[in-house]
């Protein structure tokens, strides 16, 4: 028992994460029509956001310490980093312990930018275009982002912590009534997926409970139609890409402390997602979320020794694996809907 | 002649000649010019890489080109070949006809199951399909999974698969040279002829692997004027229309993802045969990102872009990423000292380690402003100077002409 | 005993009984309409006989053989062939190309792996193709791309498409559908050519009485999902069921 729930619970914060992106993937091909392949390049982006933070908040400053000397007697020097001298030692220390989190002050409006950017630059102009240039012109544009980024921080994965107070495991099996130590789970996992959840229960009731969110559905239900309605789809469609990378970039931003980023992170992390999308069921967004965490949980029971003394390597292949089955058996993924992306 | 008409044998036959004299048309400045050192292409490793990718394309726009099926996995079969023909090298000898007739045979193998599964869907499904197979193929390769379930080598994980002394060898003759040989002709034995300041060298891997690419791209001129080339146009068109005609298109695709499999095979076969050292890394989803921008860049559907975007792809990752500041100084030394630092600071992110991102913009570029690749600039570019275009895109005049 | 025989048809799409026990005989070499209302099931029963939808009981016959559960491509090789309602052409190849790919499907069948062979070569089935262009008038445009013809011309291809190959029953589902009035007369004229020429059995599905009365020998009335009268012409015009099921239709 605690051995399946182990499992389940290593597969929530990875789950999590696809499930996010998925989402977002969903969210843009419903209601835009266009399938992204550079949305990992958001979730990147997002990642790289807390590494900036992290960097920005330890900018430093050389002041003198007339209190202390060095080996010539001299006054010493020592590195303070600004916000210690702004918000005094104690607070500015908490502030770049945090930085993580904080970084989502950066994340939404970096994303919402870039989601901006992306939609009225590049992706309006492919609307008319076939699904076959979509594809390929935010591909493009998704090795241009990754080589952009490693321009800038270079090609090597960047440490993240995360705060110092996520640091461990909590014991989940005595709050069961198991043995201590059965199922212990690492803080941050355990932050994640309650952050992941948060962020999917908030797009969710956006989309339930808001007149925008109203026009949004229908729109993904039937295009042609709220077009004729007289509604400005155009401004919503921006908005919704922005929504979309936001998503993205938060799920990217709290990753960072689980894996380091590198500017090859959103390749990864796309071509998994896609599967989980098309698992899911093209254009349903119930569908990207439950095949998202599926998907992370199989892998996680997939990678158990047990599992993998039989099937050697078989974590590395499930997930291609299911979506193989699953195509070919409910062609349209678990909960698709009829005449989504078919001739 | 050659079965073809006026138009596709001038074409073919310019093929022939520029394969035939790249070596030298290649290497249009002297060797140890500064601009030799940074423009010329004529060394055998990279004409190699030329002709090898040209044939994976030319495969791989019968598919897509032909049926409009975007297949994201394909680079999985150019790696079962060149598995298949190391193996051939380690179990039999270092002769490259076995290596090459066994990594068709095993490409062939490998697409029918692919395409079988593959084909049942359509559009971005079978996209998503392909991409599948292949990072799954690239995970069992890359950590060799199937030898760690039989207990032996068959990929060799991270370190690739390769030849070792003790391997069987067993149809090698002690003379044999120890490199891939036809019949005892080295791959790499080659002639240099220094002209004054000027060096060619002609590499017989390079010309072997030269001829097999010309007789690939024959083959696809004759499939794209076949009855069985219209047919795919065809499927691309309309597959309604198509069953409610009598025709089963799923054996039309079969064949055509077979095709283009095998090709990826035999390039995966040449590949091996210059260099018998293979690995998972050559099954990865970016190789088969590359296939489909070299064929976008060129320009898809038609018989000679394809092998074009190829071209220009390796010639400018060999030609940018080599270049480096201080290359970049050289060129500048006549500005400026101020103006040479910043446009050494401009153009730094685009060159050397940054190519791929030139990469990027280019085929961003292309596919914003340029859907037909290199083929449409260069008609655009005829038609700007009043010329009639001369398109070799079967689907606009070709096939109507009346038979020579 | 017609070449196409439906018996008993039913077909439910949940609670809509769209086709209720269809009996249909189509007799060789005539000219059988089936018309009705909005909604009677004519498009429903079409699909039946071309293999897209299966019904939920009874048969289908053509030529002694069952065609349910038979893929499209293999009941157009029994000798069936079907015109849409929107013209089904390849619209990214030339027209001759467009004829010459039924002409390689009547003689080789599903499927043929001629792909070394060039095209040019086929002499017989580019003179097949030719003549029957010629027959529809169209043998000037052979070299135009499909997708930019009119829709006149492009409705003149597709049925050019399909009687090439021979059939031995045509299938037209509205076959003037859309048309301008001096378009819906020439596909008339066509029809009526084809049908002296070349004696083709066919079965129209049309909403216009001009059309089924300048044609038919039979008609059949289907009124929801079920047949009405079947008889010819001149019966059909003053039968007084017919009169309710349109005047019926017309009053909602």
């Amino acid at each position: 028992m605690d051995v399946i729930l182990v499992q389940i619970l290593n597969g929530l914060d990875k789950g999590a994460a696809y499930a996010l992106i998925a989402l977002g993937l969903t969210l843009i091909f419903g209601t835009l029509g266009v399938v992204n392949f550079a949305h990992g390049a958001l979730f990147m982006i997002g990642a790289f956001c807390a590494v900036t933070m992290q960097r920005f908040l330890n900018l430093s400053q050389t002041v003198i310490d007339e209190t202390q000397t060095d080996f010539l007697g001299n006054p010493l020097k020592v590195e303070v980093p600004y916000v210690q001298s702004w918000f005094g030692e104690a607070a500015g220390a908490a502030i770049q312990d945090w930085s993580v989190p904080l970084s989502i002050l950066l994340v939404i409006p970096v994303m919402l930018f870039v989601g901006w950017a992306m939609e009225r630059g590049l992706i309006k102009h492919f609307y008319k275009r076939p699904h076959a240039d979509q594809i390929l012109v935010t591909f493009g544009l998704a090795i241009v982002i990754g080589e952009i980024i490693k321009a800038f921080y270079g090609a090597n994965p960047i440490q993240t912590p995360m705060p110092s107070a996520f640091i461990g495991t909590i014991d989940l099996g005595t709050w069961l009534g198991m043995d201590p130590g059965a199922v212990a789970y690492p803080m941050w996992r355990m932050v994640y997926f309650f952050f992941a959840a948060a962020v999917i229960a908030a797009v969710f009731a956006f989309l339930q409970f808001t007149t925008f969110g109203m026009v949004v559905r229908a729109g993904m239900a039937d295009r042609e139609t709220v077009g004729m309605l007289g509604i400005d789809i155009d401004k919503r469609f921006t908005l919704m890409f922005g929504l979309a990378a936001c998503v993205a970039g938060l799920a990217g931003m709290m990753y960072a402390p689980i894996l380091s980023p590198h500017y090859n992170i959103g390749m990864d992390f796309l071509v998994l997602s896609f599967v989980v999308v098309v698992v899911g069921g093209m254009g349903s967004l119930p569908g990207a979320v439950l095949a998202g965490f599926v998907l992370g949980i199989l892998q996680s029971f997939a990678s158990m020794n047990e599992v993998k003394a039989i099937l050697p390597g078989i974590d590395q292949i499930i997930i291609y694996l299911v979506a193989i089955i699953i195509l070919l058996t409910r062609p349209r993924g678990l909960m698709g809907r009829k005449g989504v992306m078919e001739e | 002649m050659l079965g073809l008409n006026s138009r596709d044998l001038k074409l073919f036959l310019l093929v022939v000649a520029m394969t035939m004299l790249a070596p030298i048309l290649l290497n249009p400045f002297p060797a140890d010019s500064a601009l030799g050192e940074s423009f010329n292409a004529g060394y055998p490793a990279l004409l190699q890489r030329f002709v090898i990718f040209g044939l994976l394309v030319i495969g791989f726009n019968i598919l897509f080109g032909l049926t409009g099926y975007l297949s994201f996995g394909h680079a999985a079969f150019l790696g079962v070949g060149s598995y298949a023909a190391v193996w051939m090298f380690k179990l039999l000898s270092y002769n490259v006809i076995p290596a090459i007739i066994l990594s068709v045979i095993v490409a062939g193998i490998f697409s029918v199951v692919i395409g079988y599964v593959a084909l049942r869907r359509s559009g971005i499904y079978f996209s998503i399909l392909t991409l599948a197979f292949a990072q799954m193929m690239y995970a069992i390769a890359y950590s060799d999974l199937v030898g760690k379930f039989l207990g032996t080598i068959v990929t060799n994980g991270e370190t690739g698969l390769q030849v070792y002394a003790d391997d069987p060898q067993i149809l090698a003759s002690p003379g044999d040279p120890v490199l891939p040989h036809l019949f005892g002709l080295e791959m790499n034995a080659q002639t240099v002829l220094a002209v004054g300041g000027w060096e060619f060298t002609f590499q017989f891997g390079y010309y072997l692997s030269a001829l097999v690419m010309l007789a690939g791209f024959y083959l696809s001129i004759r499939i794209f004027r076949s009855p069985f080339g219209m047919m795919l146009r065809a499927i691309k068109s309309n597959q309604t229309r198509m069953s409610y005609t009598g025709l089963d298109t799923k054996p039309y695709m079969l064949a055509a993802f077979v095709i283009s499999g095998c090709y990826a095979g035999l390039a995966g076969g040449l590949m091996s045969s210059m260099d018998p050292l293979t690995g998972g890394e050559r099954m990865f989803w970016t190789a088969s990102g590359e296939i489909v921008v070299m064929s976008i860049l060129g320009g898809v559907g038609t018989l000679i872009g394809p092998v074009l975007g190829a071209g220009l792809i390796k010639y400018l990752e060999n030609i940018i990423s080599k270049i480096n500041d201080g290359i970049l100084h050289q060129w500048f030394a006549f500005m400026p000292d101020w103006l040479d630092n910043l446009l050494v600071t401009i153009i730094h992110p685009f060159v050397g380690k940054g190519w791929h991102l030139t990469l990027g913009l280019l085929f961003m570029a292309v596919v914003i402003f340029l859907p037909g690749g290199l083929m449409q600039l260069g008609e655009k570019i005829a038609a700007l100077f009043g010329r009639k275009t001369k398109s070799d895109d079967d689907a606009k005049t070709g096939a109507t002409e009346p038979a020579e | 005993m017609g070449i196409l025989e439906v018996k008993g048809v039913n077909k439910r799409f949940g609670g809509l009984q769209a086709l209720g026990d269809v009996n249909l005989s189509v007799a060789e070499n005539t000219v059988h309409a089936i018309i009705g209302p909005n909604g009677a099931g004519k498009s429903t029963l079409l699909n039946v006989l071309v293999g897209k939808l299966i019904p939920d009981s009874g048969s289908v016959m053509f030529d002694g053989q069952s065609v349910l559960g038979r893929k499209p491509h293999e009941i157009n090789q029994m000798g069936i062939s079907r015109v849409f309602q929107t013209p089904e052409i390849f619209a990214d190849l030339s027209v001759f190309e467009n004829v010459m790919i039924p002409c390689f499907a009547k003689r080789d069948g599903a499927f043929r792996m001629h792909a070394i062979e060039s095209t040019h070569h086929e002499k017989d089935i580019a003179e097949q193709a030719m003549a029957i262009l010629e027959d529809v008038n169209m043998a000037d445009k052979r070299d135009m791309i499909a997708s930019s013809m009119s829709r006149g011309d492009k409705r003149r291809l597709e049925m050019a498409m399909c009687l090439v190959q021979d059939p031995r029953l045509l299938l037209l589902d509205e076959p003037t559908a859309g048309m301008a009035r001096a378009d819906t007369e020439n596909t008339i004229q066509l029809l009526k050519d084809i049908r002296t020429k070349r004696g083709i059995t066919m079965a129209i599905i049309e909403h216009d009485m001009n059309v089924v009365f300048s044609l038919a020998e039979r008609i059949t009335v289907l009124a929801q999902g079920t047949p009405l009268v079947e008889d010819v012409p001149e019966k059909i015009k003053g039968h007084p069921k017919v009169r309710e099921a349109y005047l019926g239709e017309a009053q909602v």
